[in-house]
């Protein structure tokens, strides 16, 4: 345990304090104590720059599962630092903005506080973790924290919704990409992705590469909202404004991003990795951009803004990956993609936090977030507005603010990728600027949407839930501006970061291909002189006021109208059918009749023992070696089935259950006829209790009646009876032969010889069960505890008939 | 649950018989680790007894004269199970080590203890507890 798993730790052995300090501390707002946390660990992180500007890594090792080589590796190079910087800076300012936002009384903070605390610290986890398995558990901790937050305000229909969207989708990414670690594991036996790396050669020739790589890709695309896997983020708007502004557009959706950059040097080199990044980063761009302008929520516009930001990231990093198929760090025709991606995770970090925090901003003071009802705020909000500008200026990409900088590196980089010449670089690969261009046009457009229709036009304030209007109070104003500071200061000095943060983490994702003492070329300025990529933005910025100002025209469409995205009604039609398909299939098997149970389980059962002793060739038969059966045994066997036989022909409940206690005390008897007295006392026990059961439960049952039951289903029960007792018969004549004629010692040996030495004690059955296999006891109990519990509430807790569950 | 008045030899005797199993099934628990018994034979005996008891007083009766909370019966019981593995591992062994040694006791001589013993008191309790909880939930269950 060392300072840095402290740190990753810290987040959630706070968790464990905020109830406590939410419960004894009402007086103080609970953000206040959880401030602390992401503040110390962002001065902590920082301290690494000095290490990973170097070009240097920290790697921690704690031993968890050594056996399995899973271990609690945190690992901190150029890439994971800066994701580690972003969680925790951007972590304090929103953590400082909830304070003032969730300012009412009624806040239930112990769980909000609780949550955000889990995320952080599984994010921390997520970025630092160098093993694989470990950073899978991190992977979904997120997710279902951000579920929890997302449905923070649970009694809106809307926030159950998204959480549940988000849980699926997120989660089915997730157990994807486990597949695809496992596949890693089997090509490169090794969880370490420091290992993997090194092994890069042994998984690209591997048969498995392209299904890990899908599999893995899954888990990046769901998280980080990829084309059709998006739709779950604008459904997360629902989480409070700070909840968003943090998971659902600063950190959270980047985990994918930061999986596929750290995957980089594992997979890149080839086609298929190059082209479904490239062509679904591309693709997202474009849909989120035009998906954006449809919408009338200001924070769903942000949510399309994101997806599609996201994917301009996700585009760059394939394009960026041909690097490693040149070998060549030296040369700016491939790396630039990749400075652009770093860059601009950065850039958009900024801007939209601010942004997502104006709009929460806009919701406190106005009470709404449609853009149809607000207008008119520039005067009343002069401070609110001004943060806008400046944050929707550089989301469009105007020099000369950060998001021109880092957008005119992205047409560089992605019209360079018409110059590889492989891959059809320079046929298909030209449609991929074309794409960009548009999706650019339409983030144009929908900035200016945001700026005009919240804070230009007119002032309706019949329309607004609120009487009056006014300037945010100074706590909420204060995180947006801090982080439109850093716009600022990125756009006036674009290479503040470019050696402390943005070179290590390139050096990170493509590492080994510089050539002998070589830098990355990174050098960020504004004016390159009137080239291509002046023209894009130009062009954009055109086409996009047209569309703007055309827009009372086109919103009459029904496109407009009807803002629901596609992929949304294939998710709500298929999560019903996948309701209706499970109930159907349930409603096949789940009769309500203990009989039918009982037959699917025997069917099951026998099938599955028959499957395996004619698979394996257990039936072996040999009788030589049996001892006597006595005509004792014989009496009581004679007993048993003559007891059985008789028991489906009575009529009366009492003598049905006296007959069934009889064949329970037989069984008991034989048990100790083979002296096996623990056994025998057990059985007594339960058959006296299960007697006693009835005996209670009497009173209630209704009388016996004699059901007609088909001669085909008697035929059944009667094949199934029999079968079930014929192999069981026979797989223990087996089991007795196979004892004979293999030298195997049995498994009793060890206990009989080790019980009193080991543990103590001469009944072996109880030392067995105690010591042993303690665990295994003490699992039962728990299965015991549950059951108890289960049929406490199914019987006390009723249900009324139109409850749901 | 049944509450018959001309029940006067069962009520009687029922008092004696009950005593009797309780103490044979605490005498069954002890002797779990040397011969046959153990905590959750122990645990059905004097659920066993207990239940007897219900169905001769009845439930009103009873509830009164053994107020347990039988669910808490249970929890309480698999804390105890899983708390005596943790002791192992305060003391950096495996989880669920358990430990043994012979003690001279005044009046009982030698005897052996077990750290054993502590888990199948854990045992049954929960026994007790869910055996309990089932059979009264159902009966107590009035529509």
């Amino acid at each position: 345990m060392t300072i840095l798993h402290l740190a990753v730790l810290a987040p959630f052995l706070f968790a464990i304090l905020v109830p406590f300090l939410f419960k004894y501390f009402r007086k103080v707002h609970t953000g206040w104590f959880v401030l602390f946390v992401p503040l110390i660990l962002f001065i902590y992180f920082l301290s690494y720059i000095s290490v990973t500007s170097d070009g240097q890594a920290v790697m921690q090792r704690m031993e968890w599962v050594p056996s399995l080589g899973i271990n609690f590796d945190l690992y901190v190079d150029g890439l994971s630092l800066l994701f580690a910087l972003l969680i925790t800076g951007i972590g304090t300012l929103v953590i400082l903005y909830s304070i003032f936002y969730l300012a009412g009384k009624e806040e239930r903070l112990n769980h909000f506080y609780v949550y955000i605390m889990l995320f952080m610290g599984a994010m921390l986890g997520v970025v630092l973790s160098d093993n694989i398995i470990v950073l899978y558990v991190f992977w979904e901790i997120t997710s279902i924290s951000s579920s929890l937050l997302i449905s923070y305000w649970y009694a809106k229909k809307a926030s159950v919704y998204g959480a549940q969207k988000s849980m699926y989708i997120t989660v089915f990414g997730g157990l994807s990409m486990l597949g695809g670690f496992s596949l890693l594991y089997v090509m490169a036996e090794t969880f370490s992705i420091r290992e993997m790396i090194g092994n890069a050669d042994l998984i690209l020739n591997h048969d498995l590469f392209l299904a890990a790589m899908i599999l893995v890709l899954l888990g990046a695309f769901t998280k980080s909202a990829q084309f059709p896997f998006h739709i779950w983020l604008p459904d997360a708007m629902e989480a409070p404004t700070p909840v968003s502004a943090y998971l659902h557009s600063a950190t959270m959706v980047k985990a994918g991003i930061y999986l596929v950059a750290r995957l980089t040097p594992v997979f890149a080199g080839g086609a298929e990795w190059f082209w479904i990044i490239t062509a679904a980063g591309i693709f997202t761009m474009a849909w989120g951009a035009i998906s954006a302008v449809r919408q009338k929520d200001l924070k769903a516009i942000l949510a399309f803004s994101t997806v599609s930001q996201l994917g301009m990231i996700m585009s760059l990093l394939g394009a960026g990956s041909a690097a490693f198929y040149y070998m060549d760090g030296d040369n700016a025709l491939y790396t630039t993609a990749i400075l652009a991606a770093v860059f601009h995770l950065i850039n958009h970090a900024t801007f939209k936090g601010s942004l997502f925090m104006v709009a929460g901003i806009i919701d406190h003071e106005t009470g709404t977030r449609d853009i149809r009802k607000l207008g008119g705020l520039m005067t009343i909000m002069p401070i609110t507005a001004t943060i806008s500008v400046i944050g929707l200026a550089a989301m469009a990409g105007l020099p000369p603010f950060n998001g021109f900088l880092s957008k005119e590196l992205f047409f560089t980089g992605i019209t360079n990728v018409a110059q590889y010449d492989m891959w059809n670089g320079d046929t298909i690969g030209m449609l991929l600027p074309v794409i960009a261009w548009i999706a650019s046009i339409f983030t144009f457009a929908y900035s200016a949407i945001i700026f005009f229709r919240t804070f230009r036009g007119k002032f309706k304030p019949d329309m607004l839930p609120v009487k009056e209007v006014h300037e945010a109070p100074a706590g909420l104003l204060i995180s947006p501006i801090v982080l439109v500071a850093a716009v600022l200061m990125i756009s006036f000095f674009p290479n503040i970061l470019a050696y402390s943060i943005i070179e290590p983490a390139m050096m990170s994702i493509l590492p080994g291909i510089l050539g002998e003492g070589s830098n990355f070329y990174v050098d960020i300025y504004h004016w390159h002189g009137i080239n291509l990529e002046l023209m894009m933005t130009l062009g954009a910025v055109i086409i996009g006021t047209i569309i703007y100002v055309t827009m009372n025209k086109w919103s009459k469409l029904g496109i407009y109208q009807n803002e629901q995205d596609i992929m949304t009604t294939v998710y709500d039609n298929g999560y019903d059918a996948l309701i209706k398909g499970s109930q159907v299939l349930t409603r096949i098997q789940m009769t309500g009749m203990l009989r039918d149970y009982i037959v699917y389980m025997v069917i099951f059962i026998v099938l599955i023992m028959f499957y395996t002793m004619f698979r394996f060739e257990g039936f072996q038969i040999s009788m030589e070696n049996a001892s006597e059966i006595g005509i004792f045994m014989y009496l009581i066997l004679a007993a048993l089935v003559i007891t059985i036989m008789l028991l489906p022909r009575v009529n009366n409940r009492m003598t049905a259950i006296i007959l069934a206690g009889f064949v329970g005390f037989l069984v008991a008897f034989i048990f100790t006829v083979f002296r096996a007295p623990d056994l025998a006392l057990t059985q007594l026990m339960v058959e006296t209790v299960s007697v006693i059961l009835f005996m209670a439960v009497f009173y209630h049952l209704p009388n016996l009646t004699k059901d007609n039951i088909a001669p085909l289903t008697k035929a059944i029960n009667i094949v199934v009876a029999g079968s079930a007792g014929l192999m069981v018969a026979l797989v223990s004549m087996s089991a007795f032969t196979y004892g004979q004629t293999t030298p195997f010692d049995a498994i009793s040996e060890y206990f009989i010889e080790n019980s009193v030495e080991l543990a103590g004690g001469y009944n072996m059955v109880n030392v067995v069960l105690v010591d042993f296999r303690g665990l295994d006891t003490m699992l039962e109990l728990l299965v015991l505890g549950i059951a108890a519990l289960g049929a406490i509430s199914m019987i006390k807790l009723k249900v009324k008939e139109d409850d749901d569950v | 649950m049944i509450n018959q008045p001309n029940d006067m030899m069962f009520r009687v005797f029922i008092r004696l018989i009950a005593i009797i199993v309780v103490t044979f099934s605490i005498y069954l628990f002890f002797s779990g680790h040397n011969a046959p018994g153990g905590g959750f034979i122990g645990g059905l005996m004097t659920a066993i007894a207990i239940l007897v008891m219900y169905l001769v007083f009845g439930t009103k009766t009873m509830n009164a004269a053994l107020p347990f909370n039988y669910p808490y019966m249970m929890s309480i019981g698999l804390l105890v199970a899983a708390g005596t593995g943790i002791i192992s591992v305060a003391f950096g062994y495996p989880y669920l080590k358990q430990f043994f040694d012979y003690f001279q006791i005044p009046i009982f001589g030698e005897v052996e203890l077990t750290t054993a013993l502590i888990f199948d008191l854990g045992v049954y309790l929960l026994v007790v507890g869910s055996a309990m909880t089932f059979i009264l939930s159902i009966v107590e269950d009035d529509s």
